[in-house]
């Protein structure tokens, strides 16, 4: 007998490293692309985040992008707000403002090289990516002058049509208040130079503190406000966009909504161990349950997690766990033994770079078949890849009613990237019901009426009645509901069996859960599917999570500048989405699959439940640590489907088909 | 009105509803420590009160992990060494419940030690049974953590080079409240430990010897046992940390030279339980979580109310 391999092949590979050069193609000019740069520990996230909120009350849409290093204080940071009129999809290409704060806990380089000259990164570092007729504020209270000379700044601003200005915001900090207020007076000069009202911003500062502290604050923002008409002699163009909301608008991040997702799934049980991305959805959580009946629990290890999430369900509560990665991989046994005990369960997985530690605070899509498959013996669970802020919530909503409704554990699959971003989101998409139901498990009544073994041994898992494959349970404390759940093959009142007949039918019918589950989703749920792009192309692109924004609008650019592209991004990843990816690739003549790895794990999947295509996919591939940007996969398109003779400037890979 | 009505249900309770009529006969080696458990379970149980559906027993792998197949109550037979964080989380999300969890030597100071030492210091209320017989029995012999220092056996050909670990002292430092250590040869004690740990607000931790007449033909059948309590050779004050400290030691160095003691070594009913603790920095709902998604008139807070602090 031959073997054959199923999965694609590792072809050819077009590989190449380089440092990406700005622009790529032709950008928007009526958005403003702002990157404030710093230390770690400088101020830097909460800085920006107000500064986004000022602008989404402006009338704009934003996003957010977040890049930080694994470290506490020092070490190149930064943020990076995209807004404009009209909905953001991603972080965009390059950027077109720069505000260089310099980092405070910088180590001196001539101490420590390994690390480089870390004073003058947050200038040094964002050079490369900054647009033409970009603007640059640095603060010359940080940054020595020797440094900013061996940049060759002048030059390189001469050549790309930058506008330079330097500013002292540390002496303009100290002069009123403190060092550390030299972020508002970065903020004020930047309000300055784009000529934005500052009413938003004092909002948000008075909001945020109070008595002198607040006023030191207010004046250095006007003081920085101010300098920029009375002293500065201004060259640049860009001012901030103007936009106007239908409705009020909320900033959220994809923590935010899978925390507010699983409030309104009815969850009130967490468990988790600290791991950077996954953290900040265990902390929404924990500051919330207090005051909403909840209980959450950070506990010796992820283990512990997970099994504390499975015991909670057990005896009644909604519960969740997660990790990320590493503590993922803890969580195995556990999962495996919500699966056989048919305990409902949510986890969250929320994705960095790998292998082993990898880089923590960079993202990936690399987790995929790991969370599909890890744990002993066949999978039965429901894995969901939500791919913006948006579908994060509903599908963490969804994904305790589909793990309540089968007795299945439910798994949401995110990333560093979609965990940090902040979008505009209409407050008015969260006024809904929320859904506490405990799905198919009985009341003490219906147990009354329900399939007991002759000793009065409740049949938990019985052979009668399964609609959807599902066996009611019950739970301790009730009456007349008793019974045993064990991780060992169990009959129909729980206890150890392997007698061959049981054993085919068990587990037949947890297997099966997945395809009731499958049918429920395409019959009475919106697909969780998107698409996007010119419906009657004959070339797709297809993505699944976080990537799905920069994808967007790649298809967009292609779209608008004559080609003719349509895009899927896809969540349902077990059960897959079969019939809806069946027929958006039976309606291209190719397809190119973009994720964040460096094995096309998306892809293969697709091969592996569908068993076809394999010679109409090719993969453009990402895994340097940062998230792809739209002009990437407009180029990976060119360079793929086009077939220029050119390999990609940026830092991707394209994968050829199976066979070519 | 509570959804779980068979929680504290009043009513005489016959020592054999807790025999399955699934399965009424244990599987256990003949002669093995385990019944021991077993039969003290059967009878402190209807002596404390409680019915079998008021209690959920929780158990790891093992020829221990077989407990609540013949020990009719709630019963979540779980993964080695993972029965406490499956047991307190059940009590946290009804603290209604009766949780008792149980496991082996190799289970709960082994592969779970680390579960062991965080559940003991959290100080959850409820039981833990550790079945100690000094060996690794369902594997078919192995040396385990609380193996004598040179036991052979197929893993430790020459005899271990391990001193064996000190479960009672252990226990004690985690911070559990309620520490004993009792012996299948000793049922009337073992049986009052039992009902004593039940009732103990906290945790309570039984050491409870079973000798393995299998695969530890080495071990004595822990007899003659003594217990500290009643003999006059042994005096100590069970609410003080330092007495019962060095009464522990000294009968985890004597064990392995033939002397089996055995008694309450450890009793703090001062120190409040895990959910009470949480319930007095505001962290635990005073209705249980398990309830109220069955109370009609709950009503559930949603994220919509959230949102003023992203706007």
């Amino acid at each position: 007998m031959t073997i054959h391999s199923k999965g694609f092949r590792h072809g050819e590979t077009k590989f190449r490293i380089r440092l990406a050069t700005w622009p790529l193609i032709s950008m928007s000019d009526d958005e403003l692309i702002w990157r404030v740069s710093g230390g770690s520990g400088d101020g830097i996230d909460s800085t920006s985040q107000n500064f986004a909120k000022a602008l989404m009350r402006s009338g704009l849409d934003v996003f957010t992008h977040r890049h930080y290093p694994s470290r506490i204080r020092g070490g190149h940071t930064y943020v990076e707000i995209r807004a404009a009129a009209d909905e953001v999809q991603s972080r965009g290409d390059g950027y077109n403002f720069l505000l260089a704060l310099g980092d405070s806990f910088a180590r001196n380089p001539q101490e420590e090289a390994y690390y480089g000259n870390e004073e003058i990164k947050p200038l040094s570092e964002n050079l490369d990516e900054l647009r033409e007729g970009g603007v640059i504020v640095y603060d010359e209270g940080l940054l020595s002058e020797d440094d900013v000379a061996d940049l060759d700044l002048e030059e390189r601003a001469e050549e790309n049509d930058w506008h330079v200005y330097p500013v002292d915001l540390r002496g303009l900090a100290k002069e009123h208040g403190r060092e550390v207020m030299r972020n508002t007076a970065g903020v004020g000069i930047t309000a300055g130079l784009l000529d934005m009202q500052l009413e938003h911003i004092e909002d948000l500062m008075s909001d945020a503190m109070g008595g002198d502290i607040l006023e030191a604050n207010l004046e250095i923002l006007h003081e920085a406000y101010e300098m920029v008409d009375e002293e500065f002699e201004t060259t640049h163009d860009l001012r901030v966009p103007t936009g106007e909301h239908d409705t009020e608008q909320a900033l959220l991040s994809g923590s935010n909504a899978i925390a507010y997702g699983a409030i309104d799934g009815g969850c009130r049980f967490i468990a988790g161990y600290p791991m950077t991305p996954w953290t900040d959805v265990f902390t929404i959580l924990s500051q919330n349950f207090p005051d909403i009946g909840g209980v959450s629990e950070q506990v010796e290890d992820e283990i512990a997690a997970a099994a504390l999430a499975v015991g909670a369900s057990h005896a009644g509560a909604k519960a969740m766990s997660g990790s990320s990665g590493g503590g993922f991989a803890l969580m195995s046994e556990p999962l495996g033994l919500a699966e056989m005990t048919e305990t409902p369960l949510v986890l969250v997985e929320s994705m960095r770079a790998g292998p082993s530690t990898g880089m923590p605070t960079k993202p990936e899509q690399g987790d995929l078949e790991f969370v599909l498959y890890t744990s002993q013996g066949d999978s039965s669970r429901v894995v969901f890849a939500p791919g913006t802020i948006e579908e994060a919530y509903e599908q963490t909503r969804l994904a305790f009613h589909i793990a309540w409704e089968y007795q299945i554990p439910t798994i949401i699959i995110y990333d560093q990237k979609l965990s940090g971003e902040n979008k505009n989101v209409d407050v008015e998409f969260f006024d809904r019901e929320p859904e506490p139901g405990l799905g198919t498990t009985l009341t003490e009544e219906e147990l009354k009426e329900a399939a007991h073994d002759n000793s009065g041994k409740f049949e938990r898992f019985g052979y009668e009645d399964n609609e959807k494959n599902v066996s009611k349970r019950s739970l301790p404390g009730q009456k007349g509901g008793r019974y045993l759940a064990t991780g060992n093959e169990h009959s129909p009142v729980g206890h150890i069996s392997e007698d061959p007949d049981n054993r085919v039918y068990q587990m037949t019918r947890r297997i099966e859960k997945l395809d009731s589950i499958r049918e429920e989703l395409d019959e009475e749920h919106d697909s969780n599917q998107t698409y996007f792009g010119d419906e009657t192309a004959e070339y797709g692109i297809i993505t699944w999570g976080s990537s799905q924004g920069a994808v967007v609008e790649a298809v967009e650019r292609l779209n608008d500048s004559g080609h003719s592209v349509k895009g899927i991004s896809v969540s349902d990843m077990m059960p897959f989405a079969e019939r809806e990816v069946t027929e958006f690739l039976e309606s291209v003549d190719e397809a190119m699959v973009v994720e964040m790895n460096a094995t096309a794990q998306f892809r293969g999947l697709i091969q592996k439940e569908l068993g076809r295509f394999g010679d109409k996919m090719t993969s453009l591939l990402k895994y340097n640590g940062n998230p792809f940007e739209p002009a990437e996969i407009v180029e990976g398109y060119e360079v793929n489907v086009a077939d220029e003779d050119r390999e990609p400037s940026a830092q991707v890979r394209i994968e050829p088909a199976a066979g070519d | 009105m509570s959804a779980f009505n068979a929680i504290g249900e009043e009513r005489e309770i016959d020592r054999d509803e807790y025999t399955p009529g699934v399965e009424p006969q244990p599987t256990w080696c003949p002669g093995c420590g385990d019944f021991g458990v077993l039969k003290s379970l059967k009878q402190a149980l209807p002596e404390v009160g409680k019915t079998p559906e008021e209690v959920l027993t929780v158990t790891g792998i093992g020829c221990s992990g077989k407990l609540n197949s013949y020990l009719d109550t709630y019963g979540f037979h779980t993964i080695h060494g993972r029965s406490l964080p499956v047991a307190r989380a059940a009590k946290l999300a009804n603290p209604e419940l009766e949780v008792i969890a149980a496991g082996g030597d190799g289970d709960g100071y082994g592969i779970g030690g680390n579960h062991f030492i965080h559940t003991a210091r959290e100080n959850h209320d409820m039981t833990y049974i550790v079945f100690n017989n000094e060996i690794f029995g369902l594997t078919k012999g192995q040396t385990s953590p609380t193996s004598p220092k040179g036991h052979k056996s197929k893993t430790q050909p020459s005899g271990s080079a391990k001193s064996p670990l000190r479960p009672l002292s252990m226990s004690l430092n985690a911070g559990a409240t309620y520490v004993a250590r009792t012996a299948a040869v000793n049922p009337n004690q073992a049986k009052e430990i039992i009902k004593e740990a039940i009732e103990h607000d906290g945790f309570a931790h039984v050491d409870f010897l079973t000798q393995c007449p299998t695969w530890n033909k080495d071990a004595r059948q822990y007899v003659p046992y003594i217990d500290v309590q009643e003999s006059d050779d042994y005096d100590f004050d069970v609410s003080d940390r330092e007495e019962a400290a060095q009464m522990m030691r000294e009968t985890e160095d004597v064990l392995n030279e033939g002397t089996v003691l055995t008694g309450r070594y450890y009793v703090d009913d001062e120190s409040p339980s895990y959910t009470e603790e949480k319930k007095a920095v505001g962290e635990m709902p005073e209705q249980p979580v398990a309830e109220r998604y069955f109370d009609e008139d709950a009503e559930w807070e949603r994220s919509y109310d959230l949102l003023e602090r992203h706007t």
